[in-house]
């Protein structure tokens, strides 16, 4: 800070990481990839004009042309009023420990076997597997400090393990893929035998999958695509979109947009998630904040500046690296689980499709319009009981619709590796496109 | 500004390399990236932010075999890269016969840029970001949201390796891209266009960045009038330059050797064979003028080159790393790229592309009875092991009896790779490219190209709600 001039409003963030990847085939090591990476993202601010600038270096003299390169950069923002730096709130840290030494203590001797062990348990594991694309063990540990002339200062170390499997399965001119994966804070907690049963079921699971018949379906979204699906949602929930009238919900605060049984919070406290976190990216504490409770929209999420525009306060929604500022985003998003595990679903389902997987999320959802139109693959339901795979098809409806739409909320609630709490849904009336 | 060569001296590039090689590695690269960015956000009718970036940093890579052991840093101190190539080197077990080859080359490389966009004014910078707002908002008051974005980016890059190669290049690219909301009695719709190439600065003389705020005003208004698409099994006849997308999905990735080696593509073992209906010929060009995946050398050093994947409907050739090619016995084509100096190379595209056909495009519109129109596709996704793709529509109409009518909410398609490609049913001659991409693999994002002539596909899925 004491490069800070007067009238100036500066903050200071710097990052460093540490990463490891161990990849195997052929029951042998294929790269081993490790490196250490460091950031500094500088923002100064002055009469509402803000200029950034960064610069993957910690040296001293590297800082110094960063602030002369932000203090470059504000000349040419307009002024706004609303800009400016967090200012601290009173609330306290959560005060999580987000490190735990045993991947810190593992050589890559013992990477790679957990790497190898992954490819070779897929291969016997049905005599279908013909090879595994990618067996990967990753570990990192990055720590993020920051500082700013409105008096927050902040340090944050976090790490964490994960590995990830992409089996193949053959059976005549077939090929189909799999994937599982899963990550933790501490490598005992990873879940080798699901994530190889996952992966493989997955792959031999699609073989003799056809493209189904169009037609409208209840369908069952397991967790990872509950996930994707109100990942996209709480999106459109951000203060950043509805300052910028890119929400097809940003009139709709204290209104009924989704199912009552719908409950929907964001929850960086809760040190079970890997999205667990003690700050946001501007320094304020995590807190817990619901955002859809029992159907109703209950709050946009903020960080200092989107909450100033709209007369609100931070809700410690920053997001953000070291090298980029901050925008307005989800730590741990979770859902609200209902009671029935996922055969008692089926069954009150009755007649539908279990989608495993969704692709094109990024090019055919539309989280401005609400337009939702996805691939999916997976699985028919009929008579209440898992039938047989479907592929190469669409699944279409709007976001506003869907959240109408939640017929059923699972209780076969998991943290999943993206650091989100989730549960399989069913929603009606969406349009199955295929034959 | 000094060559990257000087940032890096010969000698300690050449130590570095015996330093990787000592452990009993069989050969060694030493990759050194010098990136600046800069860019800045219009949005709400005023600059919202500018941002510049700088990242330097070496990325070292040891192979014993078919094991790889690599290592980045960002510490270029003769200290930081012997860090980093004894951890790169741990993959190998001992020994140490191989000596690198003294570096051949000067390892200095010229701009690609006319005028480097570091030279020009932030004033003008943000005049161009005003001038494109405006532009966008005069076409119809129904635009009620507005953001461009202007960027820049030089890449310099230095390679070299345990065999003698010492090679650099200087990466220019530069872009401006709009993205408009349209508000409506149905809600809001988005129009979108962008204008990038591998240029620097003179990108603004080429081009007539008002038009293209005009054309992506031009498709939100026109999506306000939208219906919902069609469900199910339809011809689709894709406009020029709107749909190179299709082919980077629907065979470009099964056709990376890495996949194919693995046996994660369709296409294995298919060489020699007919693979597409005859009239299709399928290209990858790192060389291809300014194109936004053109690339003078590749992330490994090689030269890039003109590929025929497909000629006339057959499979002649896959896309080629050094690991890859080397294993199989062949030459690399110029496809080793690497998103940063924290990445490691694999088989990736630059700009792929169907050539023309003979067909006039209105004719081949006239020629579909019933079936959709694509004027501009989003982004894709494939899953190679099976050849099933999808891709968004960003602008689509209905075709009704011949001739273009009512244009379609957004939505889907979805394919399946080998399928399409026999399906190809007519291509036209007015070749164009698209829009600058970003292609993902693996979490690595690299610059792509694409592009086609209008084609009609016999029948793809559309993933609207309409019955």
């Amino acid at each position: 800070m004491s490069l800070a001039q007067r009238n100036e409003q500066v903050e200071v963030c710097l990052s460093r990481s540490r990463s490891t990847t161990v990849k195997a085939y052929s029951a042998q090591v294929e790269s081993v990839r490790s490196g250490m990476s460091e950031g500094v993202g500088i923002r100064v601010i002055v009469n509402g004009q803000q200029g950034f600038a960064t610069a993957g270096s910690l040296d001293y003299e590297v800082l110094a042309q960063v602030i002369e390169e932000a203090r470059g950069n504000l000349q040419f923002a307009e002024s706004d009023p609303d800009q400016g730096l967090a200012e601290p709130d009173g609330i306290k840290s959560p005060n999580l420990d987000l490190v735990d030494s045993a991947v810190l203590k593992m050589s890559d001797q013992e990477k790679s076997s957990i790497a190898i062990e992954l490819e070779q348990r897929c291969l016997s594991a049905d005599r279908r597997v013909s090879s595994v694309r990618s067996a990967a063990w990753s570990d990192g540990w990055g720590e993020f400090a920051l500082a700013s002339t409105n008096g927050i200062s902040v340090y944050t170390e976090g790490g964490s393990c994960s590995v990830g499997v992409q089996p193949l399965a053959v059976e005549g001119n077939e090929t189909q893929i799999g994937y599982a994966g899963d990550a933790a804070r501490r490598p005992d907690l990873l879940d080798m035998d699901r994530v190889i049963a996952e992966a493989v079921e997955g792959a031999t699971g699609m073989l003799g999958a056809s493209k189904p018949v169009s037609e409208r379906v209840t369908v069952v979204f397991e967790p990872g695509v509950t996930s994707a699906f109100l990942g996209t949602v709480a999106g459109a929930l951000t203060g950043d979109r509805v300052v910028k009238g890119r929400s097809p919900f940003a009139d709709r605060l204290g209104e009924q947009v989704g199912a009552s049984k719908l409950t929907l919070f964001d929850d960086p406290t809760n040190i079970e998630s890997l999205g667990a976190d003690n700050h946001d990216g501007e320094g304020l504490a995590a807190r817990k904040n619901m955002i859809i409770e029992n159907g109703m929209l209950s709050q946009f999420l903020h960080n200092s500046y989107t909450a100033r525009r709209l007369g609100a306060s931070s809700t410690g929604s920053a997001v953000r690296g070291a090298r980029s500022t901050p925008s307005v985003g989800l730590h741990a998003l979770c859902l609200k689980p209902g009671t029935l595990d996922r055969e008692a679903l089926f069954h009150k389902v009755g007649n539908g499709i279990f989608v495993r997987g969704v692709n094109g999320l990024h090019s055919g959802v539309n989280p401005v319009s609400g337009d939702f139109s996805v691939g999916a693959y997976g699985h028919k339901i009929r008579d209440g009981v898992l039938a047989e795979p479907f592929r190469e098809a669409t699944i279409a409806s709007t976001l506003q619709r869907m959240l109408l739409d939640i017929a059923v909320i699972g209780g076969d609630f998991e943290f999943l590796p993206n650091g989100s709490g989730m549960s399989s849904i069913a929603i009606d009336d969406i349009a199955l496109s295929g034959m | 500004m000094k060559p990257l060569s000087s940032l890096l001296d010969r000698e300690l590039i050449q130590e570095t390399l015996a330093e990787a090689i000592s452990n009993g590695g069989e050969w060694a690269e030493v990759f050194v990236e010098d990136r600046q960015n800069a860019s800045a956000d219009f949005d709400e009718g005023r600059v919202e932010a500018m941002v510049s970036s700088r990242d330097l940093g070496a990325g070292i890579r040891v192979t014993v075999g078919e094991v790889t052991g690599f290592a980045h840093t960002s510490d270029l101190t003769r200290g930081g890269l012997s860090e980093a190539a004894q951890a790169a080197a741990a993959v190998a077990k001992g020994g140490g016969q191989v000596k690198p080859v003294a570096l051949n080359g000067d390892g200095v490389a010229e701009s690609n840029a006319r005028i480097l966009p570091e030279t020009i004014s932030k004033t003008r910078k943000v005049e161009l970001l005003e001038q494109t707002n405006s532009a966008a908002r005069a076409e119809n008051p129904a635009i009620t949201q507005v953001n461009v974005r202007y960027s820049e980016g030089r890449r310099r890059v230095l390679i070299a390796n345990s065999e003698g190669l010492f090679n650099a290049d200087d990466q220019t690219r530069t872009l401006l891209s709009v993205n408009c909301v349209a508000t409506g009695d149905q809600g809001l719709q988005t129009g979108r266009e962008t204008v990038g190439y591998t240029v620097g600065f003179e990108l603004f003389e080429d081009h007539d960045i008002e038009a293209m705020a005009r054309r992506a005003a031009g498709r939100a208004i026109t999506k306000l009038a939208a219906r919902p698409a069609p469900s199910g099994q339809l011809p689709v006849v894709i406009e020029r330059g709107g749909g190179g997308v299709l082919f980077h999905e629907a065979c470009g990735h099964g056709l990376e050797a890495d996949l194919v080696n693995k046996g994660a593509s369709v296409f294995r073992d298919r060489l020699g064979e007919l693979v597409a209906a005859p009239s299709v010929t399928l290209v990858d060009d790192g060389t291809m003028g300014v194109e936004w995946g053109t690339i003078a050398i590749d992330d490994e050093g090689c030269p890039t080159q003109r590929n025929v994947l497909i000629e006339d409907g057959v499979l002649t050739d896959y896309m080629w790393d050094h690991l890859r090619s080397r294993a199989a016995g062949r030459p690399a084509s110029g496809n080793g790229r690497r998103q940063s100096y924290q990445h490691l190379p694999m088989v990736r595209m630059t700009n792929t592309f169907v050539t023309n056909g003979d067909a006039e495009p209105r004719d081949i519109i006239a020629d579909t009875k019933n079936g959709v129109y694509v004027a501009q596709l989003g982004g894709g996704q494939v899953n190679t092991a099976t050849g099933d793709f999808v891709f968004g529509m960003t602008e689509a109409y209905l075709i009704e009896n011949g001739e273009i009518t009512a244009p379609l909410r957004e939505g889907n398609l979805i394919g399946n790779g080998p399928e399409v490609l026999q399906n190809i049913e007519v291509i036209g001659n007015d070749f164009a490219m698209g829009s600058p991409g970003t292609c993902g693999k693996d979490g690595q994002g690299v610059p792509v190209g694409d592009g086609q002539p209008t084609l009609r596909v016999g029948a793809l899925t559309i993933g609207g709600t309409a019955s």
